[in-house]
């Protein structure tokens, strides 16, 4: 009996348990570039895919691996990159040409301290805002936020099952704590593991911009005869490009409806003690495991706080909040950073919120976050 | 001296040696840049007064022959960049020659 | 006597013909390197579904949604990485990127350059126009030095790229420069590069009328063709440091770099998939990585101008 049939318990940081995850999942095809905290995930790659079949390319820049990772996605691979902020930032425009060409592929952000080379040591939770608005043009993002080695690898997994769903590259927003933490990770049987496929199209040829009911067009492989064109400009469902008002209209509401109206079946949230919670700690990432020993301590004290973890960022859980707000209950929102799902969160809740911000490089200490739950405790709204 | 009429029979004869083409057009591709009369080597292609649905004018042909016809080089094909004049062999019958 | 009427052109299953007249100006070289290109596919019997031409902005840019094959027309700069992962993940297709000097050699320069030091099965048609034409004429790292752009309208201070040069020595297995004027050879040069195993490059200088000639003493489309004509000298093994573009000066066309077959990269990639190679001691994987490396050799053959035939001017001494 190999390896592969049974569960196996091994000893990863979350950078690896990420690319255990993409190869369980099917991924054979990584193009990166190193940079610091997400070079474990290169390095991992480097030495697993060859040994299922799979191609990693180190390739001379960011530019030229998201490029890169895109053209193996077309040839039929399940693909992936990994980055830091500085090379996240390199990537935005060939995000886009993701986005618009509607192209599955997996970008692993494991976030440092930033703006520009920042703290490439130490933590960050700078791109929340990145991640959904970095590159230009309108469009829904689908980002997933994990707080432990388990689950970069089990987001891995589900990262690259909603790309392949919605035919769209989805993000794995890291950050250096989890991305360099250790610790036991669960690899389940692969046949317990589900891997989604892309939809193929019946006939050939297909229009690789024709879409089924759900909006999401089966996506035509190459060499097979289907002819099709691929552009980054506003396209009809030949791929041909049309610039007109009606064509960009037509095309940028597909694009970001196919996510809008599939919310409930991407987001995922860990609510822990809301319903009866006065107050509700709002985090993600490392800063979850901090909250949620917060919201014990609190709970201890004799305050009704709850967690709201946001497992996936994007799409935001906007209706959620805006719900537990007309409930009357209040919100602290911790993050790595000087406020950005903050902004999310206030706007949903139509209140101001208790911000605890940190972005020092350091994760949250417990108290840190107490303390902000007693502020809320006693504010007015 | 080679006189007027042994001149003309040695130009048939070698009029009939050499291959002939039939030059053909897609008349609605043509942007009238004139590369294929500028490079044509026999000089056969002109300018017309014709304007096609873009409001070009496509070339038109000038042959004088037996010697200043097409022949088939396909020359012309390769320099217009719009995929619109192109030649094939043209089938003679002996009568003719 | 008007010419004969056809309404199909013997390329035209190779195009998409819905999206023709395209959209490149009167007198554009950019139509006959697209021409040269499916000729050369045609004569080699290149089966059009299992080829895919990529290419980046541009003018150039255009060409990927004229073919009737699997095409991308990717971001600026990019169509070399996007390229490379199709080939990596695919070695069985054909992939031909087919893009500008501006394209490829300025936003893109690092990625052509490591494309032609990892020796990636690919071919690359690289049309040199001097300009950036879509955009309307700015300078373009392949603008002959004092040539007027819109952003050089005092002349160009800089120095030109010599690309075909900067690829022979940066590792591909096959380069070539010809214009559109030599279209012939051009053709059969595009056969070459299309046959060769291994990162091939074809650079075309391809006149713009619109955004370079007007500005620079060629008054019309036909004056822009003539430059070629009257300075292009072709030589048979030219030393790729030899390839440097003056304005209105002689320079040179011709094969600069024609390699001798040896692994790809994506032969190498696929190689380090098999279970063989991976469990055979690191000494033997060594050995086999390098003993396939003869591009060093061809290239400094040509550098030090060795069995090289006769040039130009050297025929009577």
């Amino acid at each position: 009996m190999s390896s592969k049939d049974i569960a196996a318990d091994e000893f990863l940081s979350g950078d690896a348990a990420a690319a255990e995850g993409a190869i369980a999942v099917g991924c054979r095809f990584f193009a990166g570039y190193p940079i610091t905290p997400s070079s474990e995930v290169a390095e991992r790659m480097a030495r697993r895919l060859p040994e299922v079949g799979g191609i990693f390319i180190q390739m001379e820049d960011e530019l030229s691996s998201i490029a890169a990772i895109l053209g193996g996605s077309w040839a039929g691979k399940k693909s992936m990159t990994a980055t830091s902020g500085p090379g996240f930032s390199l990537m935005m425009e060939n995000y886009g040409l993701g986005i618009m060409t509607e192209t599955p592929t997996v970008i692993v952000n494991v976030q440092r301290g930033g703006p520009s080379t920042g703290l490439p040591t130490l933590l960050g939770q700078g791109e929340f805002m990145q991640a959904r608005f970095g590159t230009h043009g309108s469009l829904e993002a689908i980002a997933l936020s994990p707080e432990s080695p388990q689950e970069c690898f089990d987001f891995a997994i589900r990262a690259f099952n909603l790309a392949e769903r919605f035919r769209t590259p989805v993000i794995l927003l890291m950050d250096e704590s989890v991305g360099h933490l250790f610790e036991k990770v669960r690899i389940p049987p692969q046949r317990n593991i589900e891997a989604v496929s892309r939809k193929l199209p019946e006939e050939v040829p297909y229009p690789p911009f024709r879409a089924d009911e759900d909006l999401v067009p089966p996506m035509p492989p190459l060499g097979d005869g289907h002819h099709i064109h691929v552009t980054g400009l506003t396209h009809d469902d030949e791929g041909r490009p049309e610039m007109t008002p009606k064509m960009q209209e037509e095309l940028m509401g597909r694009l970001v409806n196919k996510i809008r109206l599939y919310k409930d079946e991407i987001m995922d949230i860990e609510e822990d003690g809301i319903d009866d919670a006065d107050i509700v700690v709002v985090a993600y990432g490392i800063t979850a495991r901090s909250a949620r020993r917060a919201v014990t301590l609190a709970r201890e004290k004799g305050i009704k706080a709850g967690l709201f973890r946001l497992k996936t960022v994007w799409p935001f859980p906007t209706e959620r909040l805006r719900e537990l707000a007309e409930q009357g209950k209040k919100f602290v929102v911790a993050e790595v950073n000087t406020g950005q799902a903050l902004i999310m969160v206030e706007q949903a809740t139509r209140k101001d919120a208790v911000f605890v911000g940190k972005y020092g490089g350091e994760p949250h200490k417990p108290f840190e976050i107490l303390n902000g739950i007693e502020e809320a405790l006693h504010a007015d709204n | 001296m080679v006189t007027e009429a042994e001149k003309q029979r040695l130009l048939e004869r070698e009029a009939a040696t050499i291959p002939r083409g039939d030059v053909y057009i897609v008349e609605e591709r043509c942007k009238g840049c004139g590369l294929c009369i500028a490079f044509c080597p026999k000089k056969v292609l002109v300018e017309s007064d014709r304007i096609n649905e873009k409001g070009y004018h496509p070339p038109e042909l000038v042959e004088k022959p037996p010697v200043d016809v097409c022949i088939n080089c396909g020359f012309c094909e390769r320099i217009c960049p719009d995929f619109a004049i192109f030649v094939k062999e043209k089938k003679v019958n002996n009568s003719e020659q | 006597m008007p010419i004969i009427k056809a309404d199909k052109y013997p390329l035209d299953p190779y195009l998409r013909t819905e999206r023709l007249p395209h959209v490149w100006c009167p007198g554009c070289g950019l139509g006959i390197v697209l021409n040269a290109f499916l000729r050369a596919m045609q004569k080699l019997g290149m089966d059009p579904d299992k080829t895919v031409v990529v290419s980046g902005i541009g003018c150039t840019g255009r060409t990927a949604g004229y073919v009737k094959m699997d095409s991308f027309h990717t971001t600026h700069g990019r169509a070399i990485p996007f390229a490379l992962g199709i080939k990596a993940a695919r070695p069985d297709l054909n992939v031909v990127v087919f893009s500008g000097d501006g394209d490829l050699f300025s936003i893109g320069g690092n990625h052509i350059i490591h494309a032609a030091r990892r020796n990636i099965d690919i071919t690359v048609i690289a049309v040199n126009n001097f300009i950036y034409g879509m955009t309307g004429g700015q300078l373009a790292p392949t603008t002959p030095e004092t040539s007027i752009t819109t952003t050089s309208p005092y002349g160009n201070l800089e120095s030109p790229f010599n690309m075909a040069g900067l690829m022979a020595i940066a590792g591909a297995s096959y380069v070539a420069r010809w214009t559109t004027v030599h279209a012939r050879r051009l053709e059969k040069g595009l056969e070459k590069a299309l046959s060769k195993r291994g990162f091939s490059f074809v650079e075309v200088m391809s006149p713009c009328p619109t955004a370079f000639g007007r500005r620079n003493k060629m008054k019309g489309i036909i004056d822009s063709m003539m430059y070629y004509q009257k300075y292009a000298i072709i030589k048979d093994n030219p030393n790729p440091l030899d390839g440097v573009i003056k304005p209105n000066e002689k320079f040179v066309i011709g094969e600069f770099m024609d390699a001798e077959d040896e692994p790809t990269f994506d032969d190498k990639l696929w190689e380090l998939t098999k279970r063989d190679f991976l469990e055979t001691s690191q000494a033997d994987r060594a050995k086999w990585i390098l003993e396939h490396r003869r591009h060093l050799e061809t290239l400094a053959t040509l550098i030090a101008g060795e069995n090289i035939a006769p040039q130009e001017g050297e025929m009577d001494e």
